[in-house]
């Protein structure tokens, strides 16, 4: 049975580069097919903008399966979108109304300048995670696996924290651009492990000095991050950062 | 030129460590003075940069996403293989190496194949180290389960993400580095050729993504692990920026290129649904420990799945093959899905679908326990198809994934290019002609974390590496090179976009250098792309300018490269008239219709040298199995 394909009309944010104004430009893409992906159909766009001459949009995608986290807009108001633990190349057609405008923005925050169109620069998580995402340990040199028994429970959670896709929709969604929920998704899931233990102090501190220094904004308990969140990632990650500043406070 | 794979002598078991004794070795103050470039940051890419930083080599990693942390391993999902053998159920390092080399069909090199397997076990315990959350019991050890090809459980798996969290332990070591000042990164760069001065790999051109910019890299040695070629096809369960460009410009540049036509198509794929399609989706092969394949007995049976009684399913895979069932190997598996479907007893809208079915195991071990093993699977099916397979059997067909073939390289991982190494996916070494599940994390991480960091230093020990400038003459030529490839795409202005040729590609290389393939179909593939790359550089419309972000153009460049690359594939599919594991020549095969192969005549690699375009030479590697006999491959 054929689907009914559905018109859509778009309104997307347009930026030349991270100097100029940007602005909304309204498309209309017709015989839109529900079983489309979201930017499948920014895809179908594309192509016809191409054939008219004009500069397709720019956006930020890669493995289309929601792990990469390359992908993210804002797309009705909602960081990748209007279903909730799904990453904007999740997003399906068949979720919108024929007819239905679609507003498309960027990410927006201080710390994520516009390149281009909807992609921005995220690099700030990447130097967030240099100061402390991880276990000093050096190549081989290293215990054997099962020296360390881990509670079935802490690997359980400690996968869930670690689950975090570094899309930053969460610092997209919050009203103060904060990345507490990023920074404690880190901090969680290696302080739940033995392996983690050891530089636990370090690694909290250092990894929100740099969130402090790179313009992301306090943590105020909105809980819009994990509103958005693909992954799921739940609110206690940024209790369980605090305490562990906490702790590393009064050491 | 005669290839030298520089397997050290000596029995297998010990090889590897007879040859790490006698390798050079770069003086710890002295490692500061030389300098690599490693092009991407996938687990070879992020696990080797992070290695040789922490030696105290200068590093340049570059990668082609916005953070490193994006690579493809990043999407792997069931898991890696390791011969720990805490299951207690006989595994051993010889045992992997036997089923890896088995699984690949007996195309591959002893010897890696053995390294591989013995180093796997260091690659759980850094890991692990690392705080990989592999999934555990309630004793606090681990859990592991089983893979197709395979009697044991040696497959270790963190939920469904397995890859992802591998990745994020590499990028971790790798981000380390970068904060301790070892490695500089370069995101958002795509590698544009390879620059080689007085014979020696010596530096890179790469493309700034956000600016346009050529930029130039120099250093002492050059590594590439930026992955396989599936992209080719235009529809794979690659993702969107995964192309061949970096390797293709270094086999332009003198790296032989071994055994193209060796794709991996995997079986458990969501199937296709329109022309908009951009990509295909993977179910994880984890999923054969616990679902059943089935088709119905009758064609063109159009009933509910649900409401084809028990005595009317074909549980093909169970039936032909007893003992292995559902958990043969990935080209058996999606060979005779295609078998099934081309009789006319597909399922779903179009036919080409079998079911994979999990009514039974959720009657057996409860729903709880499927949702702990496949949970985000099932999710993401539902979010793709809009259907539950908690309640209705899911529908899969198979996809290209993997590419087993690669750039030659000798046990030292270095190519025919002095100087020039390639690791993981990128390179043709360990899978023959088809991979096992499990073992492409397995040989990423082996080759960047426990390989490259020994054999690097021989090379940079052992060799006169000349000083070098950005003033030398080959820097200076292939950036002029690369800037007038990229303006004649754009001053073309045709009537065909970059996406309308990709996908024609896709289709000839899939209809006729796909699943099954003869020599008719191989001849006109040949034909039929060396046509449409003649189109593509008269015809092909890109949109926009050199100098500022334009994903288009990128697209551009890497669908001419494909152009070429799959030209390659099919005269390398052509030529050898047997089949192996992926590589399904209809000319050659059982009686019962299985792959045939024929190790009089081609028992060995073949390294294409390119001459010039649409022009290559053929060398041979011949591959001696000394420790296993190969057999006609059986899973019944």
């Amino acid at each position: 049975m054929e689907k009914k394909k559905l018109t859509i009309h778009l309104k997307v944010w347009r930026q030349k580069d991270a100097d100029s104004k940007g602005k909304f430009v309204n498309y209309t893409v017709n015989d839109v097919n529900p079983d489309m992906s979201f930017l499948e159909m920014l895809d179908v766009l594309n192509e016809e903008l191409i054939k008219k001459d004009e500069e397709p949009i720019e956006f930020d995608n890669d493995c289309r399966e929601g792990i990469c986290g390359m992908c993210g807009s804002v797309i009705n108001g909602t960081a990748h979108g209007p279903q909730s633990g799904m990453t904007t190349c999740d997003v399906r057609m068949r979720m919108f109304k024929d007819g239905e405008t679609i507003v498309v923005e960027p990410f927006r925050a201080r710390a994520f300048p516009v390149i281009k169109d909807l992609a921005v620069d995220r690099s700030a998580l990447d130097r967030i995670m240099s100061k402390g995402g991880y276990t000093s340990v050096r190549t081989g040199g290293v215990p054997e696996a099962l020296s360390v028994p881990v509670p079935k429970p802490n690997a359980d959670e400690a996968m869930d924290m670690a689950a975090c896709i570094g899309c930053g929709a969460c610092v997209a969604a919050c009203p103060n651009a904060s990345a507490a929920l990023f920074v404690g998704a880190k901090v969680s899931h290696l302080a739940l492990l033995p392996q983690g233990r050891p530089e636990a102090a370090r690694r909290v501190e250092r990894m929100v000095a740099q969130m402090d220094e790179e313009g992301f904004g306090a943590c105020s308990n909105h809980g819009e991050c994990e509103a958005v969140c693909p992954k799921e990632i739940s609110i206690t990650a940024i209790g369980r950062m605090r305490r562990e500043y906490l702790k590393a406070m009064f050491k | 030129m005669k290839l030298d794979s520089k397997v050290p002598g000596g029995h297998l078991s010990e090889k590897w460590d007879n040859h790490k004794d006698a390798l050079k070795l770069v003086s710890p103050k002295n490692k500061r003075n030389f300098s690599v470039i490693v092009v991407g940051t996938g687990l070879a890419g992020a696990s080797a940069a992070a290695s040789l930083g922490e030696l105290g080599y200068k590093v340049i990693n570059l990668c082609i996403q916005d953070s490193p942390r994006r690579a493809h391993s990043i999407a792997a999902q069931g898991g890696i293989n390791a011969a720990k053998n805490y299951q207690n159920d006989n595994d051993s390092i010889w045992r992997l190496f036997y089923d890896t080399i088995k699984g690949g069909d007996y195309r591959a090199r002893e010897a890696n194949v053995y390294r591989l397997a013995q180093v796997s076990n260091a690659i759980i315990d850094q890991a692990v180290a690392q705080g990989v959350p592999f999934a555990r019991e309630y004793g606090g050890y681990f859990a592991n389960r089983s893979f197709g090809g395979a009697l044991v459980s040696r497959t270790f798996y963190a939920r469904g993400q397995t890859g992802q969290q591998l990745l994020l332990g590499a990028y971790g070591a790798l981000m380390r580095q970068v904060d301790e000042g070892n490695v500089r990164l370069f995101p958002r760069r795509e590698m544009v050729d390879l620059v080689v001065i007085n014979g020696k790999a010596r530096g890179i051109v790469a493309r700034n993504l956000i600016t346009g910019e050529l930029e130039t890299y120099m250093a002492d040695a050059v590594i590439l692990a930026t992955g396989g070629y599936g992209v080719a096809y235009f529809l794979s369960t690659n993702a969107i920026n995964s192309n061949a460009s970096a390797v293709w410009r270094a086999h332009k540049k003198g790296a032989f290129f071994g055994n193209p036509c060796f794709v991996q198509i995997h079986p458990t794929c969501i199937p296709r649904s329109g022309d908009y399609q951009s990509k295909l989706t993977l179910m994880s092969e984890s999923l054969r420990n616990d679902g059943r394949v089935w088709v119905p007995l009758k064609k063109g049976d159009k009933r509910h799945p649900n409401d084809i009684p028990e005595e009317e399913r074909d549980y093909y895979l169970e039936r032909k093959y007893p003992t292995f069932g559902n958990m043969v190997p990935r080209d058996v598996a999606s060979r005779n899905a295609k078998m099934v479907c081309d009789e006319g007893r597909g399922v779903g809208e179009t036919g080409m679908a079998v079911y994979l079915d999990f009514r039974d195991a959720i009657r057996d071990l409860g729903r709880e326990t499927i949702e702990e093993r496949y949970g985000n699977l099932f999710e993401m099916y539902k979010d793709i198809t809009g259907e539950d397979a908690y309640e209705v059997p899911m529908r899969i067909y198979p996809a290209v994934h993997y590419t087993m073939g690669g750039l030659w390289v000798d046990y030292n991982l270095m190519s025919t290019v002095p100087g020039l190494f390639v690791l993981g996916e990128a390179n043709f070494s360990d899978h023959g002609a088809n991979r096992l599940g499990a073992s492409a994390l397995m040989q990423g991480l082996a080759d960047g974390y426990f390989i490259i960091p020994y054999t690097i230093a021989d090379y940079l020990a052992g060799t006169k590496l000349e000083k070098v400038s950005e003033d030398n003459e080959a820097f200076k030529e292939a950036k002029e090179e690369a800037r007038s490839r990229y303006e004649k795409l754009l001053s073309v202005k045709g009537n065909k976009t970059v996406r309308e040729f990709h996908r024609e590609l896709g289709d000839i290389l899939w209809n006729k250098v796909g699943m099954s393939r003869n020599e008719q179909g191989l001849k006109e593939a040949i034909e039929e792309i060396s046509k449409l790359r003649e189109e593509y550089w008269n015809n092909v419309r890109v949109a926009g300018e050199m100098n500022t972000m334009n994903k288009n153009l990128e697209m551009a460049g890497r669908v001419a490269d494909f152009l070429e690359l799959a030209e390659l594939m099919a005269i390398d599919a052509l030529h050898r008239t047997e089949s192996c594991g992926g590589h399904f020549r209809e000319e050659s095969q059982t009686p019962e219709g299985e792959a045939l192969r024929d190790d009089e005549n081609f028992s060995y690699v073949a390294a294409w040298e390119f001459k010039e375009t649409g022009k290559w030479e053929m060398h041979k590697e011949d591959l001696k199995f000394e420790f296993v006999t190969p057999t006609q491959r059986s899973y019944k």
